[in-house]
């Protein structure tokens, strides 16, 4: 009978002592407001130190709240993070989101709009003051559902010390389609039958974002998208796409780009260690490209075909519904101090190589300073009059990963094209469908 | 009922009564029960909590409708099931896993069955053999991904050294074969452990007097090695099936299950329309297929192979 007893004693304790230890912890810290943000990193460079830095100086000016930063890997891992979260009913009170992020949210109706938060004209003018480019992929419906952080548009990487190896002209870099190509010809260098140097990468795996290059393409013929301003039409296979991505392949069968799919986080890599002559790839990236490499670089815009376009990228701060209202006041600080101060903006621009999300930043001493030094750190912000909205959608997570196979088999060669991008249009209307009125 | 002299207490009490009126022997058997019980109860709990309640969740998750465009689950009875039908994704991330289960399972066990073999023989150096047949075994899944994806990486990885532009993991065809290559390396050094010790149990007595009926090497192993590891290869199967069935790690780094679903397999599809997609009766009704099939194919490995194995 004892022993009996003194067992059952024993899995209580085992059962109970987990619980009232959150009770002891939660008693002591509730004179500060700790919130948790996720955040992802898409870029070389580590701009994870850079934002936990921020959070600990905002902490030393707002004492009354801690903003833990919480590195949960990739947007889409961050995504999965959140979206477990607010299933589990544990629903952060701020993360820093893919912008495209939206409409999958906003099905959940788990995010709050700005414009119900901005109490003061103060507030609004805030709102009101960044690049509109950046808003395209954080407004619906009227309001703000995202605040622009860490934002990018994709620009051409070029190595000037091969162009001048081989006689180009170094501050001329393809404007168009055609000089693209040529270009990429004249770079390629082929050694003993396998190819030493690529004239040109554009990553195209499912890490790599292919359905963002493959925008580029589309942008570039008028401003044409891949989607509807309200996430609820594809347009796969219009003629247009088909010609942006017939001419994405072209580039590898005519051997100036690696054959089948090219991974995004090696392709810097590749221009670093000069086996790339040009790649596309995000502004992000500027800083870790400038510390890095051991030759001559130059930025540039896209080229253009009928005109010049690029799809802007990066992430937002996203505010959560279904928290206490003092936790929600206390996000909302963080996000307008991290975002109202031209000089920190600026700062955040020149560390990383994102485009700063407002016009005032560029306004700076700092950012002048930066410029005159460095002027390629202007070439994303200059391309944002052609910027357009980053494919988002209902349902992202599915029909993104319909139209990235749809390019992965493009790109091995596996379908052709037209076959492949119908298919993928038919399976993305079957989805989205429900999404429209 | 509480108040009174300690018999009538425990004669108010319904359970203390009841206990009161079993007789010795009874009481014994009950007190061994609950003892035994008490003791396994951790782990039974940790059984029901991580295997039976989720089996028995997704079993019922796996009759709604719940992803992201609905806030309330709803009823669909086998609907899930049909749409799984339809699903090409399913069906290669499906064709996939039993590719690289038949690949596999007897390559491995035959690599396995010859390293424990040659392991045995060898006479200088038997530790470090065996150290080096299993070190792949204790690498974490996720370094040995790594390990390999830069092995395959094109230009700058092991083999990009001998032949720049074969990209093994970039092509449809010859991805999923590169994976195979690696879980059989990664499974072949745990799996010969088992043989190891299924040969220390082979009497050395059944060889000489083998050998002194004039068999060679080969018929010792046919007829005397092979058939006497049998309980072992029953056992070594059904691990080798289940780790095929269990790869998600490496998928995540090295594939992300392209290119074009070219190596998705089911584990890692049911956690991407689950996580990923949000679409967790699709999620739950693959995960039932699953646990369904494993269960056929284990408990056939084990009905029907068990009638033929010789146990010493």
């Amino acid at each position: 009978m004892r022993k009996i007893a003194l067992l059952m004693a024993l899995l209580l304790c085992f059962t109970l002592a987990p619980m009232l230890q959150n009770d002891f912890v939660l008693m002591a810290a509730d004179k500060v407001v700790t919130l948790d943000m996720y955040f992802p990193v898409a870029v070389g460079g580590g701009p994870d130190k850079l934002i936990s830095a921020l959070c600990e100086q905002f902490h030393t000016e707002n004492p009354g709240i801690k903003v833990n930063p919480v590195y949960s890997g990739s947007y889409a891992d961050t995504r999965t993070k959140v979206q477990a979260a607010i299933k589990g009913r544990n629903t952060p009170a701020i993360a820093l989101m893919f912008s495209i992020d939206l409409f999958s949210l906003l099905s959940m109706n788990a995010i709050l709009d700005y414009d119900s938060l901005c109490a003061t004209p103060e507030d609004k003018a805030w709102l009101s003051g960044f690049y509109e480019g950046f808003m395209k992929n954080a407004q619906t419906g009227g309001k703000t559902y995202g605040i622009p952080w860490q934002r990018s548009t994709i620009v051409l990487y070029y190595n000037k010390d091969a162009f001048r190896q081989i006689g180009l002209d170094p501050n001329k870099p393809p404007a168009t389609w055609a000089e693209l190509e040529t270009y990429a010809q004249k770079l390629t260098k082929v050694e003993n039958g396998s190819t030493v140097r690529y004239g040109i990468e554009i990553p195209s795996d499912k890490a790599g974002y292919a359905y963002w290059m493959l925008q580029t393409f589309c942008t570039q013929q008028n401003g044409f998208n891949l989607m509807n301003q309200d996430g609820t039409e594809v347009y796969f296979n219009d003629p247009r796409t088909i010609k942006g991505i017939s001419f994405w392949k072209n580039l590898s069968d005519k051997g100036y780009q690696p054959r089948g799919t090219t991974a995004w986080a090696t392709t810097p890599t590749d221009f670093l260690e000069q086996r790339a002559a040009m790649i596309y790839h995000t502004t992000g990236n500027l800083t870790n490209i400038r510390k890095n490499a051991k030759f001559d670089f130059g930025v540039a815009m896209l080229p253009a075909e009928a005109s010049r376009g690029s799809p802007t990228g990066g992430g937002n701060f996203y505010l959560f519904k279904g928290v206490p209202k003092e936790q929600t006041q206390a996000a909302f600080t963080f996000v307008k101090w991290m975002t109202d101060n031209p000089d920190r903006v600026a700062q955040w621009s020149i560390d990383t190589g994102y485009v700063a999300t407002r016009p005032a930043a560029y306004e700076t001493q700092r950012m002048k300073d930066y410029a005159a030094k460095f002027p390629q750190a202007l070439v994303a912000r200059d391309q944002l009059k052609y910027g357009h909205a980053e494919f988002s959608v209902y349902d992202q997570g599915i029909v993104q990963k319909i139209l990235d196979d749809a390019i992965e088999l493009i790109m091995t060669g596996q379908k052709d094209p037209t076959t492949a991008l119908n298919a993928a249009q038919a399976q993305a209307d079957g989805i989205l469908k429900q999404y429209r009125k | 009922m509480w108040s009174g002299n300690r018999y009538e207490v425990r004669a108010g009490c319904p359970i203390l009564s009841w206990i009161d009126r079993m007789n010795h022997t009874t009481k014994k058997k009950w007190k061994i029960s609950f003892l035994a019980w008490g003791l396994i109860l951790p782990s039974f709990v940790f059984l029901v909590l991580f295997t039976l309640y989720p089996i028995a969740k997704s079993f019922y998750l796996s009759f709604f409708k719940d992803n992201l465009s609905v806030s309330i689950p709803a009823f669909i009875g086998f609907q899930n099931y049909l749409d799984l039908l339809q699903d090409s994704v399913f069906k290669q991330a499906f064709m996939n896993n039993l590719l690289v289960a038949i690949c596999t399972i007897p390559i491995s066990i035959a690599l396995a069955v010859g390293m424990a073999i040659f392991a045995n023989k060898v006479k200088f150096g038997k530790g470090l053999t065996r150290v080096a047949f299993f070190h792949p075994t204790i690498l974490p899944m996720v370094a040995v991904a790594d390990i390999w994806l830069f092995i395959y990486t094109p230009m700058y990885g092991l083999i990009g050294k001998f032949s720049p532009d074969l990209r093994l993991l970039g092509s449809a065809d010859t991805a999923i074969w590169a994976l195979i290559v690696m879980l059989i390396w990664k499974q072949a050094g745990y799996v010969m452990i088992f043989y190891i010790s299924g040969l220390q149990g082979i009497s050395r007595e059944l060889y000489e007097a083998a050998r002194l009926d004039g068999a060679g090497p080969v018929q010792s192993f046919m007829h005397i090695t092979w058939p006497l590891l049998k309980p072992t290869t029953i056992y070594v199967t059904v691990i080798t099936l289940t780790n095929a069935y269990k790869i998600v790690d490496h998928l995540y780094i090295m594939t992300k299950g392209g290119p074009g679903n070219a190596t998705n397999m089911l584990l890692f599809y049911i956690y991407q329309v689950g996580f990923d997609f949000w679409d967790v009766g699709k999620a739950a009704a693959m995960t039932v297929v699953l646990i369904v099939m494993l269960l056929v194919v284990t408990a056939i490995q084990f009905f029907v192979q068990d009638k033929r194995t010789f146990y010493s």
